[in-house]
């Protein structure tokens, strides 16, 4: 829409012809897009890339979120979902409570469970291959995302065992994808700082790239805006790409702006508007192997999210009952949208709007 | 169906779009384009990188109202156990804690009460130049309509009234969409779109400022917008009085409209046409009190040079359930992440403070 001499002017003509013609961008491009003032520039450069692959679908799935447990061992700077055993605002979910929840749903048309919690140090391998099984049992057509890498990893400790075998078992008992979870930022200088007992960043992408090669999909994370610099943020973007190069595993990327309010890190100011959407952009831009860029409504807002549709992303999340990590991190969206309402923001937005299940393919109507 | 390039071309060349190029190109051009020329044009009228805000306050001397508009969600008819009116000691304090937190400006407003005699708003006006060193924006053109009513007297006569007691301008309140077709539907009882822009006529014959603004999101179509910024844009030709254009979408939460309210792409479109159209207009505002922080923000790339007002309070918004709050310093930080300086500003727009730092210390733009 807008020509080569329009971003020329910005300087970013050489980055226009790279995308016009499907080349990829590097760290250098990566840097120079976030320093321009210009956000609907960028925005418009990562809009056609998005364009050019969804056309104007925008998807959403019919989900729910469960958090078995905040039970967790690794004491991350920046949560304020984590909690020590014993601490009063503790829980864990018992495996009937689990199930109580999705049944709960009642006739909820769902078709994905995503399912995550604290790195909770007695927690057995076992009980959450229970867990699984019987999900698989009461709700076979259901979907199963669940265990971010860091679990894994730490279940692997727990059991000692290898990762590669926690995600055998796992899904033998009817795992069917990993979210995007734990990524952080990989920067050890960042980890170093704010989650030193987590799961290194060269071990995510360890364990994603085992995940892949079991023939398990995964989504991937980055949390930004707390003390990472842009370089970081853009090594973060090219670790994920050269993995996707090797396996392809990766489905959806989805960038989550840091929420200042509950953590245990002073001194960090909110991410900004602009700051969300041109991460968002950027993203799009640098990961020319991932097919999908989500809009995480919990954590943007709803209204951040629509316009994130014209910013690179293609995927709106989903109806997410009971989210509860970025909630306590203070995350002000409400705990759920209707289908309606998610179809109404999609299609003022000027998208198209499409269910899809976990795997990104469309649901039929029955 | 209109040539939308040559209606883009006409705003590159700055030239003035008719109501069909203007509808043509509000419903047609792509989100990013729109983004695109109302920033250029706000450019052109403001090259230096500088987005203005104003610290003041909402105070609403009272929340009777026999209007009865059904999108408001703010008045209590006479009688209600929640019915107000401010008593002078309220307004003292308000006032005072304005001016403590280096406010320039109150902006007074309140709902159509059947009792109140102008000598009431006069001699509030009198008691608070009378304390306070302070800038008075107050009385929508509704009020001065129904002023001039009360008191069988012309809305002429009631501006002159206010003024010698010391009004210095006027908030461009109450003009929801100026159509009197959709006026008829949701503020029947509240003044026609005639009675709105002769006020404010009147008021920059007398040499008060003004601002104006549109409500859009409710039972109005897009056309009914366009004609609500040629009206505005042909008062502005021959009078020069607005010093600002604030667009603000429906807040339909606990009023007689059911409906979802406006999205931000729907609320960037009318702003950026907005910029586009009122050629003849100086400022457009971003709204945050209705958008939120991020959404004003990116505000600030599609037409908007101006990010409103602090509201150390504001009631009419948060009655219809938002609540968005933000300081000085928050108000700074997104102007300055949005590529821009920010300058605290008078309602005439004249610089408040310190010009290089506006007078509330300035870091630096963070990463």
């Amino acid at each position: 829409m807008f020509d080569y001499r329009f971003y020329q002017d910005l300087d970013l003509g050489d980055i226009y012809r790279k995308v016009q013609a499907g080349r990829r961008l590097d760290l250098e491009d990566g840097l120079k897009l976030f320093s321009c003032q210009d956000i609907v520039a960028i925005g418009a450069m990562a809009h056609k890339v998005r364009t050019h692959l969804h056309g104007d679908v925008a998807y959403y799935v019919m989900n729910q979120h469960i958090n078995y447990s905040n039970i967790c061992v690794n004491g991350c700077r920046f949560c304020a979902f984590g909690k020590q055993q014993g601490d009063p605002l503790a829980f864990e979910l018992s495996l009937q409570a689990i199930l109580e929840k999705v049944r709960a749903r009642g006739n909820a048309p769902l078709t994905e469970v995503h399912i995550v919690g604290g790195c909770h140090p007695e927690l057995r391998l076992s009980f959450f291959e229970g867990l699984l099984r019987e999900l698989k049992a009461q709700h076979p057509s259901i979907i199963i995302k669940a265990f971010t890498a860091v679990e894994i990893d730490h279940f692997a400790r727990n059991e000692d065992i290898s990762t590669r075998d926690v995600l055998v078992r796992l899904k033998a008992a009817g795992l069917d994808m990993l979210p995007g979870g734990g990524a952080e930022i990989f920067s050890p200088r960042v980890r170093a700082l704010l989650c030193p007992e987590k799961t290194a960043g060269e071990d995510w992408l360890k364990i994603a790239c085992e995940a892949h090669q079991l023939g398990i999909r995964t989504n991937a994370t980055m949390l930004y805006g707390h003390i990472e610099t842009i370089e970081e943020r853009l090594e973060h973007l090219v670790a994920l790409r050269e993995l996707q190069d090797e396996t392809g595993g990766f489905l959806c990327f989805i960038p989550l702006p840091f929420q200042t309010a509950n953590s245990g890190l002073t001194g960090i100011e909110p991410t900004t508007g602009i700051e969300d959407l041109k991460t968002m952009a950027v993203s799009r831009l640098m990961l020319d192997n991932v097919p999908h860029v989500k809009a995480y409504w919990i954590m943007l807002t709803v209204k951040l999210a629509q316009l994130a549709l014209l910013f690179g992303a293609d995927d709106f999340d989903g109806t997410v009952i009971e989210e509860k990590i970025g909630r306590m991190a203070g995350a002000e969206s409400g705990q759920a949208l209707t289908r309606s309402d998610l179809e109404r923001i999609i299609r003022e937005g000027g998208f198209e709007p499409v269910e899809r299940n976990s795997f990104f393919e469309r649901v039929h109507e029955s | 169906m209109m040539h939308l390039k040559k209606i883009i071309g006409k705003v590159h060349f700055r030239a003035r779009l008719d109501f069909d190029e203007a509808l043509a190109l509000y419903q047609q051009a792509d989100f990013h384009l729109l983004g695109q020329l109302a920033h250029g044009v706000r450019l052109q009228k403001h090259p230096e990188p500088l987005v203005s805000y104003v610290v003041d306050r909402n105070i609403n001397y009272s929340n009777v109202c026999i209007c009865g508009c059904r999108f408001c969600a703010f008045y209590r008819p006479p009688g209600h156990p929640e019915a107000y009116v401010l008593t002078r000691e309220d307004l003292v304090r308000k006032i005072e804690e304005t001016i403590s937190l280096g406010g320039t400006q109150i902006l007074m407003q309140g709902g159509h009460h059947p009792d109140l005699p102008l000598a009431f708003y006069e001699d509030m006006l009198r008691f608070i130049k009378s304390r306070f060193r302070i800038h008075i924006h107050a009385f929508s053109p509704p009020e001065i309509v129904h002023f001039a009513k009360l008191e069988e007297t012309d809305p002429a006569e009631v501006i002159s009234r206010l003024r010698r007691a010391g009004l210095d301008s006027i908030p461009g309140g109450g003009a929801e969409i100026l159509v009197d077709e959709v006026r008829d539907s949701v503020s029947p009882n509240k003044c026609s779109a005639q009675a709105w822009l002769q006020v404010m006529e009147e008021a920059h014959r007398q040499g008060l400022r003004t601002t104006a603004t549109m409500m859009f999101g409710h039972e109005e179509e897009p056309g009914h917008r366009i004609a609500h910024l040629l009206a505005l844009r042909d008062l502005q030709d021959r009078t020069g009085g607005f010093t600002a254009f604030i667009p603000w979408p429906f807040q339909p939460t606990n009023t007689a409209i059911p409906r979802s309210p406006e999205t931000p792409v729907a609320y960037l479109r009318l702003l950026a046409v907005s910029r586009i159209v009122l050629d003849n207009f100086d400022n457009i505002q971003a709204s945050w009190v209705t958008m939120g922080p991020k959404v004003a923000q990116l505000a600030l790339h599609f037409g908007a040079n101006d990010f409103g007002s602090t509201m150390i309070e504001e009631n009419v918004v948060a009655a219809a359930g938002v609540h968005f709050r933000l300081s000085v310093s928050e108000i700074r930080r997104l102007i300055r992440y949005a590529g821009f300086q920010a300058r605290q500003r008078t309602m005439a727009y004249e610089w408040v403070g310190d010009t290089e730092m506006g007078g509330h210390g300035d870091g630096e733009t963070r990463r």
